[in-house]
């Protein structure tokens, strides 16, 4: 299966391992990620009014170009997926927007809504299946006890997310056992880090962030994973309590011993 | 000078939200998980837009520290959704002239060495005009 992919701003930079832990094992499970041409930021938040057109056209863009090519449009990041499939939605949804929209997009790129957004965690469940990401696992994390931290992103809004139930998921729970670990479930994994407020108000993101980690040591987590690079920054960087935050595609490749660059 | 004159029409289009709809339970705020770094709570944009006293709103403190963690839209019962009235109120000010919240120059020293662009460009899309 050949995916078209999103990578986005940071996953090119700052959080590098997010994305080439994910190339790798995606490539060990039989999954090709073929990077979108000149694809362009996302803008890291969605902006909910429908007078926002501009800022919504990279995504429109990166969407248009997986359906010229036939293939669903697979993310990693948290931010770019809910910008990219909100924005997918809206045009879905909403005519007034989706004929704005593609006045501005070339008479070749007329888009509207032809691609599915395709989160990574969706295509280990819905396309490889945990039972054989399991089936396929060399290094088992055994007695290793992580927190899954889902945050507010990958989730909400619900309805159009649809990855899994917004207030009680079990897709990276379902993951970590199928990667050999125990999953600990703890109360704030689906409240927010604050991240957003890193730059406008620190002691917000601290405070926030201060509360996703403690509840997760309290219910006794080894580590926390996320897809998001931001919610790893802050909760290491501003919360207080100290736990490992690590990219939920370094387990991944730890456990199907694609780790280390052969 | 900030131009006070913003209408309940003007922001229940940007936001497309309806405050009719609201049922006044408070659930909202309940679950919001900065209720404390707020002046004005998300119940409170939904019924001061529909009475009109949106002055206020404009210059609190609140349209700038809330999260957009969609908390409080996920769970409002009557799916009022208030984040999107408060992004409105913002962006209703972020899109006045010379009423930016953040500029470019002011990134540098905010930097630190492992701060992803994630941080930067959010902060701008949020902030800034
Ligand atoms: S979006 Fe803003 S108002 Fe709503 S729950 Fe989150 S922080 Fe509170
Ligand atoms: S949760 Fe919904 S119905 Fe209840 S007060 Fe808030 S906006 Fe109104």
């Amino acid at each position: 299966m050949k995916y078209s992919y999103y990578p986005g701003c940071t996953l090119k930079t700052k959080a590098k391992e997010l994305n080439n832990y994910a190339i790798r094992s995606a490539a060990a499970l039989g999954i090709e990620m073929e990077e979108v041409e000149n694809w362009q930021c996302c803008g890291g938040v969605y902006t909910a009014s429908t007078d926002e057109i501009a800022t919504k056209l990279s995504s429109v863009r990166a969407l248009a170009q997986a359906r010229d090519k036939g293939q669903d449009l697979l993310t990693l990041c948290s931010a770019c997926h809910n910008v990219i499939k909100r924005t997918n939605n809206e045009i879905l949804n909403n005519e007034d927007f989706s004929m704005k929209v593609n006045n501005y997009m070339g008479s070749d790129m007329q888009y509207h809504g032809e691609t599915k957004v395709v989160h990574y965690l969706e295509m280990l469940r819905d396309v490889v299946g945990f039972d054989t990401l399991k089936s396929k696992v060399v290094n088992p994390l055994k007695n290793k006890k992580i927190a899954a931290y889902y945050g507010c992103l990958l989730l909400r809004p619900g309805e159009v997310m649809a990855m899994d139930d917004p207030e009680n998921p079990q897709i990276m729970e379902d993951f970590i056992k199928a990667i050999g670990a125990t999953p600990v479930i703890f109360a704030q994994r689906n409240e927010c880090c604050g991240g957003y407020q890193t730059l406008n108000d620190k002691s917000i993101a601290q405070s926030r962030s201060e509360k996703v980690v403690s509840s997760a040591v309290k219910q006794g987590a080894d580590c926390i994973i996320t897809a998001c690079p931001l919610c790893r920054y802050n909760l290491e960087a501003n919360a207080v309590t100290e736990l490992p935050v690590i990219y939920f595609t370094e387990l991944l490749a730890q456990a199907l011993g694609v780790k280390e660059v052969q | 000078m900030l131009n006070t004159k913003i209408s309940k029409e003007d922001l229940e289009r940007i936001s497309g939200v309806n405050t009719r709809k609201c049922m006044k339970c408070g659930k909202c705020s309940a679950t919001c998980p900065n209720f404390d770094a707020m002046d004005y709570h998300p119940h409170q944009f939904i019924d001061m837009v529909d009475k009109g006293n949106i002055a206020p709103l404009l210059e609190s403190k609140a349209i700038w520290t809330c999260l957009s963690c969609m908390a409080c839209l996920q769970r409002c019962p009557r799916s009022v959704e208030p984040a999107k009235l408060i992004e409105a109120v913002r962006l209703a000010v972020v899109r006045q002239q010379g009423e930016n919240r953040l500029a470019a120059e002011d990134i540098p020293e905010l930097l630190d060495e492992d701060l992803p662009q994630q941080a930067i460009v959010s902060a701008f899309r949020k902030y800034k005009k």
